[in-house]
C-alpha cells in the first residue's frame, strides 16, 4: 500500500491540511501536493480503467508523461474531463472522479474486454468491422461511440476566462531545471532579454530529488540561489507553471500558462496563451524514464522508478512498504537507496545486468539492500493492487525462479530526452547507441529565416544525463543562444559539479528477454491506449514496416500522452521484430502541442461577441425594435423579414411581398458592396473584369454586370454605376464586397500594374435604402427635392441630389421587377433618413421587408442569386446570361476559360423555371432524375433546384433550376423525388414568372 | 508561422498579418492561347523541396501584394520584393546563388 510518511516531503507544507473529493470519498492531502501525490498519500492506488481493456490501473509517473490517472476535474461550468493527476496542484475543495468504467471505478463491466483481450488484437477494428457491409451502420458504429472517448465532455458554457499574451524576446528557455537556470543565466548576463518558463509549480526539476553538490553546495541549495539571481535581473522574465506547448516557423513559439488552475475562481485568466517570436530557444526540457516491458507492467503500484523517487522526497508518500526495484541502469539505485533511507523496506533490486552497475550499486549493498543481477520480472500479479511479483532470470523465456510478495515495483528502463519541442520544427536525431535513446542531432537543427539554426537543447534534453556535464552543456548552450541572438560573450566561471560516474545501461526491451507469448501479451508498452508487446510484434508479421504505420494499426502512441513513455519501446520491439537496427526504424513526428493546452486557451479573448465582429447598418437597431428576425450574410446581420407580434415568419414574409408589389416596401440595401474604381484606365480596366462592356456606359446611366474568375466561373454581379469619365461605382453582392476589392486590387497589384487605376471599397461609407413597388415615386414626391419623374429619371439611371432635406445619391435600378429607387445616403444619417421614409409612407401603406422577401420578388422575376443559381462552377452561358456576355471584347477574365471543351458541351445543365403541377413547392436542391442508373447504381439525373419558393403573387410554388438541354424542352414534364418518398412532377417553364416585358420596373 | 518582410511598410510582418497567394511570376495566357499553355497557366503549379518564389499580400497590413523568395526545406527567406516585376531581382537570384549553387526554378537559374 502507497503510505504519507511522517517526516519528510520538500515540497508539501503539513502545517496546511486540505480536504478534497475523489469519487465521492472525502480525503485529505497537504498544501503543496499534486492530486496525484495527494491519492497515493491515502493508499488509492486505483485511478482508472484504461482506454479499451478497462484494466486496473493506477499512477505510473509524477509528471506530464502520466498516461493512466486522468480525471474528470470540476463541476458544472467549471468541469473538465482528461486532467492529469500528476500535473494538477492539490486545492481546497478540489471534486476528481475516475474515468473509463462503468458503473464504478471498482467493478466495472466493460473489464470483460480484458478476457476478451486475445480475440482483440491490434487491428481488430479494421478486420471485424468491414464485414457485413451492412452491420457497420446498426450494429458496429453505435457499439464503438458507446464504448469511445475518454471522460465526459462539459455540458455548460465554461465560467473561467481566457487571454493571449504577444511577446518578442531574444531567448526562450524552455524548462527550468538546473539546466533551464544555467542556460538562462548565461544568456541573460550577456544582456539579452530571456523568457524562461517552467511547466511545474516549482524550479529545480529532478536535480534537488537526485541530489548532488554544485560549486560545493548542495544542488537544491545552488538552485535556490540562481532563480533569486534570476528574478533580480531586469533583463529576464520567470514563469512557473507555465509549458512550452510548441516550437514553429521563424522562432515562434507557444506558451501555455495555467495561471490559475491551482485557484480556481480567483480573479484573472485561468489559462494565458504565450504567442512568443524568439531569436533563439533553449529546449532544457529534461528526460522522462521508460517503463520496463514485463507481464503486468500496468497492474497499479508498478511505478517508473523516478516517480517512486519523486513521491518519497518531494512529498514524503512511500508508493509501497515492501518495494521491489528492476532496472537495467544504475539510476534505478538511487530510488532503492531513497526508500531505504526513508525507512521503507526494499525487498530486492533486480538489475539486468549480469556485472550489475557501479558506485550507486556499492552504496545500495552497503545499506544492506539485496541485490540480484541478471534478474528481472517474470511477471506482476495482483489485479487492483501489486501482491506478488515473479522473478527469473533476464536472459530467458520468463521461468519462475522465486516468487515474492511486495506491494509496488519501481522500475527503470533508461531515460529518453524530451526531444519534442527540437524536432517540432524540423529537427534531427540521431541514435546514441551507447546510452540506448535518441537524442538531438545538433548538425540538423531547425533553421530559421536567416537559415542559421534558432533551437539549442540544453542538459539531459541534450542527451547529457550527469549533473556535472549537464552544468557544462547549459552554460554553453545559453551563451550559444545569447551569441546568435546577437550579443557578445564575455568569459564565464566554470561551475564545478561533483563528478558522479555511472555504469552504462544494458538496454532492455523487453524482460524477460526472450519472453514467452503469455508473458507479451500482458507486457504493455502504450498504457493508455492498450498496446501490448504482442500487438506490435503481430503488426510486424502482418507487414507494417513503417513506424507511422505501425503506430496507426496498433494506436502506439496515439492517446492523449502521445506515447511520452511508450513509444521507444515500442519502436524497439518493432526493431527487433523485424530484424532491423533502432535508428533505421526511426521515430514516429513529434507534433505540438507537447501535452494537451484547453480550447479555451486557443480560443483566448475570442469567444461570444468578441469572436467575430458583427458588422452592423446604420438601421440596425431600428430593424430589431421593429421585430427583425435577423439572417446572417458575411459579417452584416440583415432581417429575413419583420415579424409583427402574433405574427409568424412565414406569414410576414408573405405580407412584406404583397405589400411591395401593391403599396411600397422598404429595404436596407446598406450591405450591399460599393467599390469606387477611378481612374484615366477605370474604363478598360473594368471591362477586363466584367463580362460586359464598361467602358461605353455613359456617365449618369447604370448597367448590370457579371464577374467571372479566370476559370471562367461566375463569382460575382451588381450593377455598375458610372460617376464621371474617369470614376465609376461598382456594386457587389453583400457578401462578395471585401472578396470582390481584393480581387481589383490583386489584379492592378500583380498584372496590369501600369494601368491608372485605384479601387476604394465604400460599402460603410453610405447606408442605401431600397424604395420599392408601385407608390415609391409618389413617397418621393412627398419627401420632395429632386424630380423622380419618369422622364427626367429614367430606369436605369442615377442623380444627385436632395430628398427630404438629405443629400442623396439616388439610382433607379430593381431587383424586384417594381418601379424602384436604391438611395444612398452618408452613413451617419441612414437612420435619419429611413425613418424619414417610414413617416412619410404612412398614408402609402409602406413597410419594410427583408431578405426573403426580396430573394422571391427576384425569383418571381427570374433574376439569378449569386450562391443560389452558382456554385462556383456555373459560368454565365449556363444561366442564359449570354446578353452579358461582349462579344466585341478581346479579352477579359474567363473569357479564354469559356472557350474551353467542357465550358463550350451543349449537354451543360441550363437554368429554366419549374413550375409543378400541383402548384406544390419543390424541395430545394432536389435532383430530377433521367433514366437508367450509373455505375454506382443510383438513379441517373438530368437537373437539380437552385431556388424554390411559395410566391404569394401568383399563389403557387415556384423555382428555378439548371436542366439538362432546359431551355429545349419547355413544356415538359420531369420527375424530382424528395427526401420521404414523394415524387414532385414539375414542368419546365420560361425562368421569368412575373411581368416579363418590364412594364412594372420601368414606368 | 513565417515572418516575411513587406517591401512596402517595412514591417516585419507575421503570418497572420498576410495572406498566402500561391506560386509567383506566372505568365497570364488569355484569348487566342493553346489549350496545352492555358491549362498550365491555370492549373500547373511548382512544388519544389528548396528554392522557391511565392506571392504574398500584406492584407492585415497596406495592403499590398510582394513576392517572397525562400527555401521551403529550410524555412530561409532570401528575400521579399514588390510584385510588379516578371522575374525576380538580380541581387535576390545572387543570393540564391551564394548559399544554394546551381539551384533553378522554372526558367530561372
Amino acid at each position: 500500500m502507497s503510505v504519507r510518511l511522517s517526516t519528510g516531503g520538500r515540497l508539501i507544507d503539513r502545517a496546511t491540511e486540505i480536504s478534497f473529493s475523489f469519487n465521492g470519498a472525502r480525503l485529505k492531502g497537504y498544501a503543496g501536493d499534486t492530486l496525484a501525490s495527494a491519492l497515493l498519500g491515502s493508499d488509492q492506488m486505483l485511478v482508472g480503467r484504461s482506454f479499451k481493456y478497462h484494466r486496473p490501473r493506477g499512477i505510473v509517473a509524477s509528471g506530464a508523461e502520466e498516461p493512466n490517472a486522468l480525471v474528470n476535474m470540476g463541476e458544472g461550468a467549471r468541469f473538465e474531463p482528461n486532467q492529469r493527476a500528476t500535473t494538477t496542484e492539490l486545492f481546497a475543495g478540489l471534486s476528481a472522479t475516475s474515468q473509463n468504467h462503468w458503473p464504478s471505478l471498482e467493478f466495472d463491466v466493460g473489464a470483460l474486454n480484458a478476457k476478451l483481450s486475445r480475440f482483440l488484437p491490434a487491428g481488430f477494428y479494421y478486420k471485424m468491422f468491414i464485414h457485413p457491409r451492412s452491420f457497420w451502420k446498426h450494429v458496429y458504429e453505435p457499439f464503438i461511440r458507446q464504448s469511445a472517448g475518454l471522460g465526459r465532455a462539459p455540458d455548460s458554457e465554461d465560467a473561467d476566462s481566457y487571454e493571449h499574451f504577444h511577446l518578442h524576446t531574444d531567448v526562450v528557455v524552455v524548462g527550468g531545471g538546473i539546466a533551464g537556470l544555467l542556460a538562462a543565466r548565461a544568456a541573460a548576463v550577456t544582456g539579452a532579454k530571456v523568457l524562461l518558463m517552467e511547466q511545474t509549480a516549482h524550479w529545480g526539476g529532478r536535480a534537488p530529488v537526485d541530489g548532488g553538490l554544485v560549486d560545493g553546495q548542495p544542488v537544491g541549495d545552488y538552485i535556490d540561489a540562481l532563480v533569486r539571481e534570476l528574478s533580480e535581473m531586469p533583463n529576464v522574465t520567470l514563469r512557473l507553471r507555465c509549458m512550452a506547448s510548441g516550437v514553429y516557423d521563424h522562432g515562434y513559439l507557444l506558451g501555455y500558462e495555467r495561471v490559475r488552475d491551482h485557484q480556481p475562481g480567483a480573479p484573472g485568466p485561468r489559462h494565458r496563451l504565450w504567442r512568443v517570436r524568439a531569436k533563439q530557444i533553449v529546449t532544457a526540457t529534461g528526460a522522462i524514464e521508460r517503463p520496463l516491458s514485463f507481464a503486468g507492467n500496468d497492474v497499479p503500484g508498478v511505478m517508473l522508478a523516478s516517480a517512486v523517487r519523486d513521491y518519497l522526497v518531494n512529498y514524503a508518500v512511500s508508493a509501497g512498504k515492501r518495494v521491489i526495484v528492476a532496472t537495467n541502469n544504475d539510476d534505478g539505485y538511487r530510488t532503492a537507496i531513497a526508500l531505504k533511507q526513508a525507512g521503507q523496506e526494499v525487498l530486492r533490486i533486480l538489475d539486468a545486468r549480469e556485472t550489475g552497475g557501479g558506485a550507486l550499486m556499492a552504496e545500495a549493498r552497503r545499506l544492506g539492500i539485496r541485490i540480484d543481477c541478471g534478474r528481472a520480472i517474470g511477471k506482476v500479479s495482483g489485479g487492483k493492487r501489486v501482491k506478488k511479483v515473479q522473478i527469473c532470470a533476464y536472459a530467458g523465456a520468463g521461468g519462475a525462479l522465486e516468487e515474492v510478495a511486495c506491494d509496488a515495483v519501481a522500475m527503470s528502463g533508461g531515460w529518453s530526452p524530451v526531444v519534442h519541442l527540437w524536432s517540432h520544427c524540423g529537427g534531427k536525431l540521431t541514435w546514441d547507441a551507447e546510452q540506448a535513446y535518441f537524442r538531438p542531432d545538433a548538425t540538423r537543427a531547425p533553421t530559421g529565416a536567416d537559415g542559421q539554426p534558432y533551437v539549442v537543447p540544453a542538459g539531459s534534453a541534450n542527451g547529457v544525463m550527469m549533473l556535472d556535464a549537464i552544468c557544462g552543456d547549459a552554460v554553453e548552450a545559453g551563451r550559444a543562444a545569447a551569441k546568435a541572438a546577437g550579443y557578445k560573450l564575455k568569459k564565464a566561471a566554470a561551475i564545478e559539479a561533483e563528478p558522479a560516474p555511472e555504469t552504462p545501461i544494458e538496454p532492455v526491451w523487453m524482460m524477460p528477454r526472450d519472453a514467452r507469448v503469455q508473458l507479451r501479451m500482458k507486457a504493455w508498452l502504450d498504457y493508455q491506449n492498450d498496446v501490448k508487446v504482442s500487438d506490435v510484434q503481430l503488426a510486424a508479421r502482418e507487414g507494417y514496416e513503417s513506424v507511422e504505420h505501425t503506430k496507426r494499426y496498433t494506436t502506439l502512441g496515439m492517446a492523449t500522452d502521445q506515447g511520452k513513455l511508450s513509444n521507444i519501446n515500442g519502436l524497439a520491439t518493432l526493431a527487433d521484430a523485424l530484424g532491423a537496427e533502432i535508428p533505421a526504424v526511426g521515430t514516429t513526428t513529434f507534433r505540438p502541442p507537447y501535452t494537451p493546452i484547453s480550447m479555451g486557451a486557443i480560443g483566448g479573448e475570442a469567444r461570444g461577441a468578441v469572436f467575430q465582429p458583427l458588422r452592423r447598418t446604420a438601421m440596425h437597431g431600428w430593424h430589431e425594435k421593429n421585430g427583425a428576425d435577423w439572417e446572417p450574410v458575411g459579417h452584416w446581420r440583415r432581417p429575413y423579414a419583420f415579424a409583427r407580434s402574433g405574427e409568424s415568419v412565414h406569414d410576414a414574409v408573405m405580407r412584406e411581398v404583397k405589400n411591395t408589389r401593391e403599396n411600397v416596401g422598404l429595404l436596407d440595401a446598406s450591405t450591399l458592396g460599393k467599390i469606387l474604381v477611378k481612374g484615366p484606365d477605370a474604363g478598360k480596366f473594368l471591362d477586363l473584369l466584367y463580362t460586359n462592356m464598361m467602358s461605353s456606359l455613359k456617365p449618369g446611366k447604370c448597367r448590370y454586370g457579371l464577374m467571372c474568375n479566370e476559370n471562367g466561373f461566375l463569382v460575382d454581379d451588381g450593377v455598375v454605376a458610372r460617376i464621371d469619365d474617369e470614376t465609376f461605382l461598382c456594386h457587389t453582392t453583400t457578401g462578395g464586397a471585401d472578396r470582390i476589392h481584393a480581387h481589383m486590387e490583386e489584379w492592378l497589384q500583380t498584372e496590369w500594374w501600369d494601368m491608372q487605376v485605384y479601387a476604394a471599397n465604400l460599402t460603410e461609407q453610405y447606408a442605401q435604402v431600397a424604395v420599392v413597388g408601385p407608390k415609391a415615386r409618389m413617397l418621393l414626391e412627398k419627401l420632395g427635392g429632386m424630380d423622380v419623374s419618369a422622364e427626367t429619371f429614367p430606369f436605369m439611371t442615377w442623380q444627385d441630389g436632395t430628398l427630404g432635406g438629405f443629400d442623396v445619391r439616388a439610382y433607379r435600378i430593381s431587383f424586384s421587377g417594381e418601379l424602384s429607387y436604391e438611395i444612398a445616403v452618408p452613413t451617419a444619417q441612414g437612420l435619419a433618413f429611413w425613418e424619414a421614409l417610414v413617416a412619410a409612407g404612412k398614408e402609402f401603406g409602406i413597410m419594410p421587408y427583408g431578405t426573403e422577401a426580396l430573394h422571391i420578388m427576384r425569383a418571381e422575376k427570374g433574376f439569378i442569386m449569386i450562391g443560389d443559381e452558382t456554385d462556383g462552377t456555373i459560368i454565365p452561358q449556363d444561366l442564359g446570361l449570354n446578353w452579358a456576355i461582349s462579344k466585341k471584347k478581346e479579352d477579359f477574365l474567363g473569357k479564354r476559360a469559356q472557350e474551353r471543351a467542357h465550358m463550350t458541351d451543349p449537354n451543360r445543365w441550363k437554368l429554366v423555371g419549374l413550375e409543378t403541377l400541383d402548384g406544390a413547392v419543390l424541395p430545394d436542391g432536389a435532383y430530377a432524375v433521367a433514366e437508367g442508373v450509373n455505375p454506382n447504381g443510383q438513379r441517373n439525373t438530368q437537373g437539380r433546384v437552385t431556388s424554390t419558393y411559395y410566391s404569394p403573387t401568383l399563389c403557387k410554388g415556384i423555382a428555378m433550376g439548371l436542366v439538362l438541354k432546359g431551355p429545349e424542352r419547355m413544356g415538359e414534364v420531369i420527375e424530382f423525388p424528395g427526401t420521404d418518398g414523394t415524387v414532385f412532377k414539375a414542368r419546365i417553364v420560361d425562368p421569368v414568372f412575373y411581368d416579363k416585358d418590364g412594364e412594372k420596373q420601368n414606368v | 508561422m513565417l515572418t516575411l518582410e513587406c517591401p512596402y511598410c517595412g514591417v516585419m510582418a507575421d503570418e497572420t498579418e498576410l495572406t498566402a497567394g500561391g506560386e509567383a511570376h506566372l505568365k497570364r495566357f488569355g484569348p487566342g492561347s493553346s489549350d496545352e499553355d492555358f491549362e498550365a497557366y491555370l492549373f500547373e503549379r511548382e512544388n519544389p523541396k528548396g528554392v522557391h518564389f511565392e506571392r504574398w499580400r500584406h492584407s492585415h497590413g497596406c495592403g499590398k501584394w510582394f513576392h517572397a523568395a525562400r527555401n521551403t526545406m529550410t524555412l530561409e527567406v532570401y528575400g521579399t520584393y514588390p510584385a510588379q516585376t516578371s522575374e525576380p531581382p538580380v541581387e535576390i537570384r545572387n543570393k540564391i546563388s551564394g548559399i544554394a549553387p546551381g539551384w533553378s526554378w522554372r526558367l530561372f537559374k
